[in-house]
């Protein structure tokens, strides 16, 4: 997708870090993967109706699909659309896998806490998002499967997943468009299924840019007759709403 | 596929509690550490929507993906451990007639209907109203934030080695059954659904039947 709106913003997140923001519907967020090999762990909350999130299941079988890419959409529990994938490098970002537990990290890296290794911690996925969705009034109940940008876990026919290494490469991004303004929350800790023995999170670069208005051939509107159908209910949300 | 069928030697009459739930009904029930919970497809093809909680704290509670990351794989089956979103071992899976369950589609919702069929399904009942009276039922401050991704017992919603995922006829039939163990207390809700839009049922949902042995 090429970019010609100036960025509103811009900031790299290291390795097992997190972050939240509020990104009104009309902007787009492009995460850049700096090294190759980065995770992005994402939860989504309509920032006005934090009940109404991410969902996983709904996203899937809405579009039929097992994995994220453009110009498919991230749906809602209620029907509608928090964001669509406009740009997309990598091709395949996983969705069913979820985030890391401590007690997953603890068995995968060992254990590297505040005191002895400051920064350098090692910490959990699971973690980092409840420490965020905390600031927004939300918590363990709040915790739907998330969005894993740039990870690669390809099924077989009997269901059994395997992660793909060296799916994602330096340089590649993805961007995502808001339909509804959305509470995003995330961290860079690495895949549940990464199976790199050691600690290695990998930066990101994180850019946020006003979107071109969606049209009625909008590719993401146009994949799945679902998607036109979300949308409309999008649309009708927002127009009663503002 | 499915060789993983394993039947259970219980009698449904030493059975501590039996039920049969509607269809378009929802259930809730505590299950105690150690015992066993059957539920069976009465008529073949129904899909019993389920979610648990852990009884002590159900903020804790069912999670499809901790589910499927801790087995490293989508269906679930004998031995699969259904998993919470603290990691914790809820239930586990010992016996089959069926072979495979989803926990990848979710409920049905009267608002995801009418994206997923047409906006005029609105009116229609479908699973996550049962799951919503079911919460709200429990004397406890649950609410629309404890209904997440549940498991469908017996459903058939395949994934292709290239990405694509559907719903397939059912492979369930009259009769067939999945029984769990209780690794800890929890909180069992069935919403037996009533989905007229899809196939899968031969849009006609049937009852199915809940068990208990201690």
């Amino acid at each position: 997708m090429s970019q010609s709106k100036k960025n509103l913003f811009s900031r790299e997140l290291g390795g097992g870090q997190m972050w939240s923001k509020v990104i009104g519907r009309g902007k787009c967020l492009r995460m850049t993967d700096l090294e190759g090999g980065a995770n992005v762990g994402m939860l989504l909350y309509n920032a006005l109706e934090k009940t109404e999130r991410y969902n996983m299941p709904d996203t899937l079988k809405g579009q039929k699909i097992f994995y994220l890419r453009e110009p498919y959409c991230l749906h809602s529990d209620m029907g509608r659309i928090l964001a669509s994938i406009v740009e997309d490098g990598p091709g395949w970002h996983d969705t069913v896998c979820g985030t890391s537990l401590p007690s997953l990290v603890e068995e995968k890296y060992g254990k590297k806490d505040y005191q002895e290794a400051h920064n350098d911690w090692y910490r959990a996925g699971r973690e980092l998002f409840l420490i965020e969705l905390g600031k927004w009034g939300l918590g363990e109940r709040d915790l739907v499967p998330n969005i894993n940008w740039f990870s690669k876990i390809a099924p077989d026919e009997e269901g059994k997943l395997s992660y793909v290494p060296g799916h994602s490469t330096a340089g590649s991004s993805v961007t995502i468009r808001f339909e509804l303004d959305s509470l995003v929350v995330l961290n860079t800790c690495q895949h549940p299924l990464d199976p790199n023995p050691r600690y290695e999170p990998k930066p990101v670069k994180l850019e946020v840019f006003e979107a071109d208005p969606v049209t009625s051939y909008d590719p993401s509107r146009l994949v799945r007759p679902e998607n036109e159908r979300a949308f409309q209910n999008t649309e009708d949300y927002n127009l009663l709403r503002f | 596929m499915m060789s993983n069928l394993t039947e259970s030697q219980l009698l449904p009459e030493n059975a501590v509690y039996e039920h049969t739930i509607r269809a378009g009904d929802h259930w809730m029930r505590r299950i105690e550490k150690g015992q066993t919970f059957r539920i069976l497809d009465l008529k073949g093809n129904q899909a019993a929507d389920t979610l648990f909680y852990n009884a002590e704290d159900p903020d804790d509670r069912y999670s499809a993906s901790d589910t499927i990351a801790a087995q490293g794989a989508l269906y679930l089956t004998t031995g699969t451990r259904l998993m919470s979103t603290r990691g914790t071992e809820l239930l586990k899976i010992v016996a089959d007639t069926c072979g495979r369950h989803d926990t990848l589609g979710g409920a049905c919702s009267r608002e995801s209907n009418t994206m997923r069929y047409a906006h005029d399904k609105e009116h229609m009942h479908a699973c996550r109203d049962s799951f919503l009276r079911g919460v709200q039922s429990w004397c406890h401050h649950m609410d629309k934030r404890d209904v997440t991704c549940n498991i469908n017992f017996f459903m058939n919603v395949p994934v292709t080695p290239e990405g694509e995922l559907d719903f397939a006829d059912g492979i369930s039939a009259p009769g067939r059954y999945v029984e769990m163990v209780a690794s800890c207390p929890v909180i069992a809700l069935i919403s037996n659904c009533p989905q007229l839009n899809n196939p899968c049922n031969a849009y006609n949902p049937t009852p199915v039947q809940v068990l208990i042995w201690d």
